[in-house]
């Protein structure tokens, strides 16, 4: 069985990276190594030495420039020390390699400002959607229905129908060209949606969608299904207690549902 | 020559952040206009061919999908028509943390770094449409959009716009070369001049502490040391300033550590020698004593937070702080800084902590204050909106949970809002063999800072803010904190931490360097200090500035000298500015040098400890008989919505929501709980580790209003609400921590302020009060903090605060698995009151809805209460508790309705049964016709009394559990979603929906 890896990056205002590598050992990673993006730059942690890549959430940069902007610059341009290639080219590699990559709210909006989701060109990347302020204008943290889209080649919601998992971001709403998003429908790169839990149907409605995201898009893939991002935060569901109403509901499995999405993860690079 | 870069929506996008601004405009202003567009305005101040300024403005400034960029011409001249264009920028040398960011991005995109003097400057265009007038355009600028005092803003109308083809580039640049001269002052002067010199350089000392500055100058033997640095016979700036600083108030706590004389009611008079060592460490080393082998505490009122025992492998350290005057100024910004600042009190305790949660509590006047406020002073809203998101971003952005907090309002709030943040950190319990919570400078370490730059910003704090701010002058009142670099800085100081790369770490806040160096100079007996390679944020600063700056985001390490090749290339790669400021000595003087020249040159001894007591006198009265009731009321469930609507009591969702209270993965009981995830928790359970079920509750009490009644009741509500949270949540009682912060309008009595001696009687009243509360309950008080000057004078007007004492409490808890949440669980649960209703309504939210100020204080009976709260504790170890709801503002009734809504389940409940009692201890303000009545049992507000409910199988063992304790089933949860209460005569006296109630709970602040 092939070991599996996983790189979880911090630094510069990534501030989940300690749950998520939590997420990545509880999902069955051989080995989690955190390492901030100021030693991959520096050439000392090597993304072509691992399997599973995660980029959490956080406010790279602050966010200043909208979310995650500043931060694609950084990867997009930052050099990596001792020669001219860049952070972007070590990326670029990982994926042609075969790795996977998640990226969880911040995270998400970095792999979409990047061009990497939903769908990475050979070529140049273009970015084709974008991640943008809530509908309210507001950031929120609260917890929230998704249903899985059965046909979506997403590797990381395998098996998964319907989970609840908070989200807490400011930017969040997709936003893009109509013939685009209907295009990630046709082809099923749209993994998870906010849903109303009294019918299981995707949802516009806040605060049942809490950004109003059109079609309650929570995630994308790309068609290869081995890059996902997603808003909502799986990280911050490890177990029951972290469920808002686990002093309610004694039949909660012990294990949180944001696991399986690290556990598919794992299991797809077996 | 510089040049803008605006960005904007595309047209047919949502502008979010627009439409956020219209809808405010309504609510706050009352404007009505159809659209605002919001659009980002970049001002580069550095040549950069045309080419390459179009590159970075679409490639890295903006989004190729959602906005367009215009380069040196209006964004607004393609898009639709607007009114009104109005631009805030800020003003030259405030933190411009957009700015920054932006700089960084150009000079990684074109592969160009900026040279001193070049920059990037942040505004933010507004383009409004809408019929409104220039004057109602300049007030919305004033009133909602913009803060002068860190700001400036300029209107143009749609017309103007184009004739002058858009805004012209503003560069908020500080102008100033080199260091500004020192200079040396005289004190020998006659008391007049002297007082004047310490108003006109904001000194802030006293002539009592002038005299004795003065005097030491006189001694030969320091003359002569000072001659052999080349200094004179006459202080410096810089040591005037240094002195002034380390003897502050804010630092020195000089009344609380004064001598008191204190007389009560006409009694004889006494002497407190000392409130902060008689009561409040007082209180902590009998606890501690008490407690022997079971104490937790492991650093206290020694470090720049308390440090408590958590497990073998890690201690808990804890601290909240308040940024009152700040706020006051700029709510946004000294709400931010207030947050990002008592951040660094944790990660600058014995080796430095890993933050783990941050809580918020402010006092507020009405938002909704009809009449306009008085000149000088903010309108409550705006302070409310500017406190909220500053706390937002600061805590957000450091990936810090907000996990608990709450929000008072009281009209007097107007003048100063107190605004407390508090943070927590995790140390690890040994590090390299050594108590992580130690630390020590060695001689021959070198002080080293690390962080941000130094600038005017915060000299001499708010104080300052009196002077008229002019162009070039940067702002030093107020500040903004910028959370990143502060991420970027603790995440490399935790490596450097762990790598051993320092022995001393503590942070630059009040006073600068001058207190964070003179502080750890303490151990080794001195330093040189050499300002020379200060890093700046602009040139112009005299050396006594670079001294008292306190500029954010700062650390200052102690660093052996073997280390400081891996220290500093550590900060490098994190791109986190770090540099060397001179050594530690054993010599016993505090030496400050500056491009090669001495200015400072103070023995250690007495910048520590030549500090002249005050003597103060304080006196208090017990208020006049007042033992007024309130008829009975016609309709029992419209005075339960209207108490539910109190802004007192009513759901505080506003605020919890736009705060992230679950990164880091441990909230176990959120700030919200319950069916529908909008109940009031009463406390948060946090599990800071990820693999270790040990947890941590943090409650709060506060209860201001009762200061109008007696401090000393006031205090003990604080510190029992605060415990009895801990408690409802699974704390176990015996395992408690708290903290103080006393909040106070001025105790020192003046002329401009005769009733002083009063509000020091007041102080000594809670103090006493604390000391009592907490050496009953065992709780010790492991860090504190004072702010004593919580007035404003407006237009001959003062404007004083209740006095105000905030207990916050940590409660250890074995397994975070047996958390108990308010929130009713099922159908048929028994629910129990527990604890004695007591005819004590002074002061309640009951009496303050109809406009009685008087009455029966509640008063604590701490062996009562800590009886009961034990039980309560045996009880849920045992895990017979289903729900357990604390009992504060608004009673039992208020408790009642909470417990169900948030459960969506129905209460069928008898008044009869609840446990109550006539024997007040506040008996001359109950009326000895006193009869108990449906509304005075439901709003009564008597300490120690909790709501319960109880799964039908657990009952007897629950029962058996609280046997001989005040205790009665008042009822059942039923699944009809009403709340029906029968009266002490038997018959239903209300029965409502909860749906009804929770709106009336949800609708005041659901802005």
């Amino acid at each position: 069985m092939a070991k599996v890896r996983a790189l979880v990056v911090s630094g510069n205002g990534t501030n989940c990276e300690r749950e998520t590598a939590e997420a990545c050992r509880l999902g069955g990673a051989d080995e989690v190594v955190v390492s901030p993006i100021w030693d991959l730059s520096a050439g000392e942690t090597r993304l072509r030495d691992f399997r599973l890549l995660c980029l959490p959430g956080g406010f790279m940069d602050g966010d200043d420039l909208g979310s995650a902007r500043a931060a694609a610059n950084r990867w997009r341009h930052a050099r990596v020390a001792g020669g001219e290639r860049r952070l972007w080219d070590d990326l670029r590699a990982f994926v042609e390699a075969g790795g996977l990559v998640i990226g969880i709210c911040n995270g998400f909006q970095l792999l979409v400002k990047l061009g990497m989701l939903p769908r990475l060109e050979a070529a140049e990347p273009v970015q084709r959607v974008t991640l943008t302020f809530n509908a309210s204008g507001r950031f929120e943290d609260r917890w929230v229905t998704l249903v899985a889209e059965p046909r979506s080649p997403c590797l990381f919601t395998r098996g998964i129908e319907r989970l609840e998992l908070p989200v807490r971001h400011g930017e969040g709403r997709l936003v893009g060209a109509p013939e685009e998003l209907e295009a990630l429908t046709r082809e099923h790169l749209c993994p998870l949606r906010y849903a109303d839990p009294a019918t299981g149907q995707p949802t516009e409605q806040y605060p049942l969608n809490p950004n109003g995201s059109p079609g309650g898009v929570a995630a994308l893939c790309d068609p290869s299904g081995r890059l996902f991002g997603l808003m909502p935060h799986p990280e911050a569901f490890l177990h029951r207690t972290l469920h808002p109403r686990w002093t309610r509901e004694p039949g909660l499995p012990e294990e949180g549902a944001g696991v399986a999405i690290f556990r598919n993860a794992v299991q797809a690079l077996r | 020559m510089a040049q803008r870069i605006e960005i904007g929506l595309r047209e047919g996008m949502q502008d979010a952040p627009g439409d956020k601004v219209r809808r405010r405009l309504r609510a706050e202003l009352g404007l009505e206009v159809a659209a605002v567009r919001c659009v980002d305005v970049y001002t580069v101040d550095a040549e950069l061919p045309a080419e390459a300024l179009a590159r970075v403005a679409v490639g890295a400034l903006s989004d190729p999908v959602s906005e367009r960029a215009a380069v040196g011409r209006p964004f607004a001249d393609d898009g639709p028509p607007f009114d009104w264009a109005l631009e805030v920028g800020l003003r030259p040398g405030v933190t411009d943390n957009v700015g920054r960011t932006a700089r960084e991005a150009l000079a990684l995109v074109l592969d160009r770094p900026f040279q001193p003097g070049e920059g990037v400057y942040h505004a933010r265009q507004y383009l409004i449409s809408g019929a409104l007038p220039r004057e109602a355009v300049e007030r919305l600028a004033r009133d909602l959009l913009s803060n002068a005092l860190i700001q400036r803003h300029r209107v143009l109308s749609a017309a103007e716009h184009r004739a002058q083809g858009g805004f012209a580039p503003e560069v908020p640049r500080v102008h100033g070369a080199g260091r500004a001269p020192l200079e040396t002052l005289s004190l020998e002067l006659a008391d007049g001049e002297l007082q004047a010199l310490s108003r006109r350089r904001v000194l802030a000392l006293n002539l009592a502490e002038l005299g004795a500055i003065r005097d030491a100058y006189r001694d030969p033997s320091l003359r002569a040391a000072r001659t052999g640095v080349g200094l004179g016979p006459e202080p410096t700036d810089v040591e005037l300033e240094c002195l002034a600083q380390t003897w502050s108030e804010h630092c020195k706590h000089k009344i609380f550590q004064a001598r008191v004389h204190y007389r009560e009611a006409g009694g004889p008079e006494e002497l407190v020698d000392s409130i902060f060592k008689t009561y409040v460490r007082g209180l902590t080393e009998r606890v501690r004593a008490d407690k022997g082998p079971r104490d937790l505490c492991l650093s206290v009122f020694v470090d720049n937070a308390g440090v408590i025992r958590f497990s073998e492998d890690w201690s808990l350290v804890f601290k909240v702080e308040t940024h009152n005057s700040p706020s006051a100024l700029d709510p946004y910004g000294g709400a931010l800084t207030g947050i990002v600042g008592v951040n660094r009190d944790p990660f600058g305790t014995g080796q430095g902590a890993r933050l783990v949660f941050n809580t918020d509590v402010f006092c507020l006047a009405d938002p909704f204050r009809a009449t306009p406020v008085p000149p000088g002073l903010l309108h409550p809203r705006r302070v409310l909106e500017g406190v909220r998101e500053g706390v937002e971003h600061g805590g957000n952005k450091s990936g810090i949970p907000t996990l608990n907090g709450s929000v008072v309002f009281d009209e007097r709030f107007l003048g100063k809002p107190l605004v407390f943040c508090g943070t927590a950190g995790l140390l690890p319990a040994r590090l390299r063999g050594a108590p992580g919570h130690e630390k020590a400078a060695q001689a021959g370490d070198r002080i080293v800072m690390v962080g941000g730059r130094i600038g005017k910003d915060g000299i001499h704090g708010a104080t300052f803010s009196s002077e008229e701010l002019h162009e070039g002058s940067p702002v030093s009142a107020v500040q903004i904190g910028d959370p990143i670099t502060q991420k970027r800085m603790t995440d490399m100081l935790l490596v450097a931490r762990d790598r051993g790369l320092y022995r001393c770490i503590t942070d630059d806040g009040a006073g600068g360097l001058s207190s964070s160096v003179g502080e750890m100079a303490e151990g080794p007996g001195g330093c040189e200090l050499d300002l020379t390679h200060a890093p700046l944020k602009y040139a112009g600063l005299a050396a006594w500035e670079i001294l008292v700056s306190e500029a954010q985001e700062r650390m200052t390490l102690a660093v052996p000298p073997e280390r400081m090749e891996q220290l500093m290339e550590l900060a490098r790669r994190y791109q986190v500015e770090a540099t060397d400021l001179g050594r530690f000595t054993s010599s016993g003087w505090f030496h400050v040098l500056d491009q090669g020249v001495s200015v400072a040159y103070l023995p250690m001894a007495f910048l520590h400890e030549g500090l002249p007591r005050l003597e103060l006198r304080a006196e208090w009265a017990p208020p006049a008989r007042d033992d007024r009731l309130p008829p009975a009321p016609a309709d029992q469930a419209g005075l339960l919505r209207r108490l539910l609507g109190r802004l007192n009591v009513c759901s505080k969702e506003y605020w919890v929501r736009q705060y992230d209270h679950e990164v880091q993965a441990g909230s176990v009981l959120k700030p919200l709980c319950g069916l529908e995830g909008d109940g009031p928790a009463d406390a948060a359970v946090f599990r800071p580790l990820l693999d270790d079920f040990r947890a941590v509750a943090i409650s709060h009490g506060l209860c201001p209003r009762l200061s109008d009644l007696d401090a000393h009741a006031m205090a003990q509500a604080a510190v029992d609400e605060a415990v009895r949270n801990a408690v409802a949540v699974g704390a176990d009682p015996d395992r408690l921590a708290g903290l103080d912060n006393f909040c106070w309008c001025d105790p020192v009595e003046g002329p401009g302020n005769p009733d002083g001696a009063f509000k020091l009687g007041q102080l000594v009243r809670a103090a006493r009060g604390l000391y009592e509360l907490c050496v009953a309950y065992g709780v010790p008080c492991i860090s504190g903090k004072d702010s004593m000057k919580n007035d404003a004078v407006v237009e001959g007007r003062r404007i004083s605060i209740p006095p105000t004492l905030l207990f916050s409490v940590l409660g250890l808890m074995d397994d975070a698995r047996l958390a108990v949440s308010m929130d009713a669980k099922r159908a048929g649960h028994r629910v129990y009151v527990l604890g004695t209703t007591r005819p004590e309504l002074g002061a309640s939210e009951y009496f303050g809805a109809v406009g009685l100020l008087g009455g029966a204080a509640p008063r604590v009976r701490a062996a009562e209460n800590l009886a009961l709260y034990r039980a309560v504790h045996r009880a849920m170890r045992r895990g017979l508790v289903a729900s357990c709801h604390d009992c504060s503002d608004g009673g039992l009734g208020v408790a009642l309705a909470e417990v169900a809504f948030a459960g969506g389940l129905g209460l069928d409940l008898a008044l009869s049964q609840v446990p109550a009692s006539l024997d007040a201890l506040d008996a001359v303000h109950v009326p000895a016709s006193f009869r108990w009545r449906d509304d005075l049992l439901l709003y009564a507000e008597s300490a120690g009394r909790f709501v319960a409910t109880v799964a039908e199988e657990h009952a007897a063992a629950f029962e058996d559990e609280l046997r001989g304790l005040a205790s009665g089933q008042v009822g059942v949860v039923m699944a009809e979603p009403r709340l029906r209460v029968r009266g002490l005569a038997g018959g239903v006296i209300l029965d409502e929906p909860l749906a009804e109630l929770k709106r009336a709970w949800q609708a005041p602040l659901a802005l």
